[in-house]
């Protein structure tokens, strides 16, 4: 059976709001999916659905192409972390994992296992109510893993954790995805997936924005801008439109050259022994990408929502 | 595009079927210690005030100014308490034989009665009994077996306390006869004494050869039941007497010659009108006997019920609904009820293996409480000087289990509210208010006899019947309502109300988890 997440058209509303309009992707092993968009974006119910916790209006979602409800010792299937919080505080962390290690069948030894996995090892017989919420995600992540499953879904991991936590947590969520995993994990800011995802899924308003790898969203974003600053203006200028590039003038030494890459140019300056001290080619950052994507739809919610006002 | 192999766990696949679902929901409950907490003080709270009850409860009989032993009332052939007054006309029988009487009229007194209390009348209660009888000796409990006409319910063959049956409708004069032949006493009526109608046999395996047979006339207390109006009863209990004459008496057998013996059998002082007016006993006119006697020979309801040491499973169901709606409505104040349904996505079993363990849980509670408090408290009870009814092994085992079971039924009942409302408050209130609060304007309120038998037919309150363990008779007219420990329905019949409700609820709430978003 194929480690994958499979979302096609999956349409819900909740009264006049429509959640998800058309949502479809697909989560492909071996790598850290980013499901990422604005707060609202639909994120947190597709999760839900994909799970069998909220129904659909239409659509399907499958993991590893089946139905979640479906799945016999579904968490031997799918390990998902939705909501941290999501404990009885008088019981302790290790009791926690207990019964929904006794609820598929498996005994103590295993839930030893995940604890000292994610490294709760010290706090695992205290009251999960006194746990930091960096500490609830550890134990959620556990909670997800007790199944040692090979789809992954977590819903904002890395929210609450310290610097420390998140470096720990990037860490973690690529070694599980190296080991053949198919790991979903979402998060509203893009920099949180920056170093960690090898595709991404963006969302607004209910529908995917983008589908694709992370270089390539990169390389959208990116205008290909190159400045140069040479002595030598004039010179340079003539030979790079010669070469078929776009440049102007910004100031007194330094041109804006698009058209052609920096590698290019540099080679082309070279060969024509134009002076030239500095080539800089402009790269955007994902966040820039992510905000060019997302852009419209956070303004048209919120213009929306004056509009109901 | 690069190949990924995809994850192979080496972790075994587990089991997720209903006995694993049971066992997560089983670890759920022992792993907050608040719930052990709050099932333990069902069981204790339910032992410690049947203790307190019993201790503090005291009952003191004097004679004169000196206190003495209560008097034990006597206890029939089957252990079951009894009333057994009668005045017995009687003569001794050895091996088979026969009484033959003709029974020409009935005529009693009862005093004070309402509506103004204030005169001692001719009359007769529906109950006066006058006729046969055959019994082991004249002492009080021990077996007989008697053909009877009634004032106000016809002939009827009676045997050994419990046991009764009717025959055609009495007109005076009316001939009645009781056969004994081996183990089986036959009674039979008849308008001429020549056509015989039978009108019922008793068994009455282990009756000596030698046996007592004669006649006898008794007539229990004239009860009225006044509703007070502002709730409650007053129930009042009349002195009367019967007075029968009888003619054409023959007795068949080995019946040694001589005079009839005269027996007053329980009897216990004078009132004043057997002193001045006219005592119980036989006055022989020719071939005329005229019997007058007082009393009962039927079963006793008077004294402790065992489930009168059960006050304290009042309290202890009160925590036994808070745990019960803890047990679910936590899951869906901490949003864990996903974590649940992620587990097991099949959501009615979810509840079902709650409502097990909860069920399992709260039954031992109950059980367990009530095998301690039931047999010690009875003890403390009859040391303390009272009365305590006694029953039969069974019964005492269906009121112990009973307990259990009531617990059980109205946890899964709680349970369900708390599915159903999601809200701690809400589903508490809800099953307090129909579980307790229908029990208590039943029971103690004063509400209306029929109101308060009502609520425990219609309400889950009905299931609080499995405990009772006195019991209703016909033949003995009594104020049986819920305020004396009876209820509308029988034991197993209301607990099966309440128990309906609890699968109404349960059945709902996964109606309800099914349809919804989690």
């Amino acid at each position: 059976m194929e480690a994958t997440i499979e979302v096609a058209g999956l349409r819900k509303r909740f009264g006049q709001t429509m959640a998800l309009d058309g949502m479809s992707f697909t989560v492909e092993p071996g790598q850290v999916t980013g499901f990422v968009g604005p707060n609202g974006a639909g994120k947190s119910t597709t999760m839900r659905v994909i799970l069998g916790l909220d129904a659909a209006d239409a659509g399907r979602a499958l993991v590893s192409g089946r139905p979640y409800a479906s799945l016999r010792n579904p968490l031997h299937h799918v390990g998902a972390l939705l909501d941290a919080s999501a404990l009885q505080p008088s019981r302790t962390a290790r009791n926690h994992l207990l019964w929904l290690a006794h609820s598929q069948g498996w005994g103590a030894r295993r839930v030893d296992e995940v604890i000292e996995q994610v490294g709760l090892g010290s706090a695992a017989r205290r009251r999960a109510g006194g746990f930091s919420l960096g500490m609830r995600q550890r134990l959620g992540i556990a909670a997800a893993l007790l199944g040692d499953p090979p789809v992954l879904m977590l819903d904002e991991p890395s929210n609450g954790l310290d610097p420390e936590g998140i470096i720990w947590m990037r860490g973690f969520l690529r070694s599980l995805a190296a080991e053949g995993r198919a790991v979903l994990v979402s998060s509203h800011l893009m920099s949180e997936l920056e170093d960690t995802a090898g595709h991404l899924v963006v969302v607004g308003r209910g529908r995917v924005i983008a589908d694709t790898s992370v270089a390539e969203l990169i390389a959208a974003a990116s205008t290909g801008r190159v400045s140069l600053r040479t002595t030598a203006r004039s010179e340079a200028m003539s030979a790079l439109a010669h070469a078929g590039a776009t440049v102007a003038a910004t100031d007194r030494d330094t041109l804006t050259v698009t058209g052609l890459a920096a590698e290019h140019i540099v080679a082309l300056l070279t060969r024509d022994a134009v002076p030239f001290s500095e080539v800089t080619a402009h790269r955007a950052t994902l966040e820039d990408a992510y905000l060019d994507l997302t852009r419209d739809t956070v303004e048209f919610r919120a213009g929306e929502q004056e509009a109901t006002r | 595009m690069s190949t990924i192999t995809p994850y192979r766990s080496p972790l075994r696949a587990g089991r997720d079927g209903f006995a694993q679902l049971l066992r997560a929901e089983w670890t759920k409950f022992r792993t907050v210690r608040g719930w052990v907490f709050i099932a333990t003080a069902a069981a204790l709270v339910t032992v410690l005030l049947g203790l307190g009850f019993s201790a503090i409860s005291h009952s003191s009989c004097s004679e004169g100014p000196i206190e003495v032993a209560c008097p034990t009332p006597p206890l029939g052939p089957d252990g079951e308490a009894v009333n057994d007054r009668f005045y017995f006309v009687n003569r001794s029988l050895t091996g088979d034989g026969s009484i033959t009487a003709r029974l020409t009229s009935m005529s009693g007194i009862i005093t004070y009665p309402p509506p103004n209390h204030d005169k001692i009348v001719p009359g007769l209660v529906p109950w006066a009994k006058a006729g046969l009888i055959i019994k082991q000796n004249t002492k009080q409990g021990s077996p007989y077996a008697a053909v009877m006409v009634t004032a106000g319910h016809g002939v009827r063959m009676q045997h050994n306390f419990t046991h009764d049956t009717g025959g055609l409708s009495a007109t005076f004069p009316r001939w009645l006869r009781l056969t004994r032949s081996g183990d089986i006493v036959t009674g039979y009526e008849s308008a001429d004494g020549k056509q015989w109608t039978k009108v019922g046999t008793a068994d009455m395996t282990g009756l000596p050869d030698t046996v007592r047979i004669g006649l006898f006339a008794n007539s229990p207390g004239d009860l009225t039941v006044e509703q007070g109006s502002l709730g409650g009863s007053n129930t009042q209990l009349r002195f009367t007497q019967t007075s029968a004459v009888f003619d054409q008496v023959s007795v068949q057998g080995d019946v040694p010659r001589g005079a009839w013996s005269r027996d007053d059998v329980g009897a216990h002082g004078m009132t004043d009108w057997e002193r001045y007016q006219r005592a119980n006993g036989l006055v022989e006119s020719g071939g005329t006997l005229t019997v007058s006697g007082t009393g009962d020979i039927a079963p006793s309801s008077d004294g402790q019920s065992i489930e009168r040491t059960l006050i304290g499973a009042l309290a202890g169901l009160i925590a036994v609904l808070v745990v019960a709606v803890l047990f679910i409505t936590a899951e869906y104040r901490r949003g864990l009820i996903r974590t649940s349904l992620l587990a097991s996505p099949r959501r009615g079993r979810v509840l079902a293996a709650k409502a097990t363990v909860i069920g399992l849980v709260t039954f031992t509670a109950g059980l367990v409480s009530a095998a301690v408090t039931v047999p010690i408290c009875t003890r403390i009870l009859r040391a303390n000087g009272h009365h305590t009814l006694p029953v039969s092994s069974l019964t005492e085992l269906r009121v112990i289990v009973g307990t259990g079971a009531l617990f059980a039924a109205a946890a899964v009942f709680a349970l369900g509210l708390g599915a159903l409302f999601r809200r701690t408050a809400v589903a508490i209130t809800v099953a307090i208010a129909t579980i307790l609060l229908p029990y208590l304007l039943a029971t103690v309120s004063g509400l209306p006899l029929g109101v308060s038998q009502w609520l425990l037919r219609l309400t889950p309150a009905a299931g609080f019947a499995i405990q009772q363990s006195v019991q209703e008779y016909p033949q003995v007219l009594a104020y049986y309502a819920p305020q004396m420990g009876y209820f509308p329905l029988a034991p197993w019949a209301g607990l099966a109300v309440l128990g309906g409700y609890a699968a109404l609820a349960l059945g709902l709430a996964v109606l309800r988890v099914r349809q919804k978003d989690a």
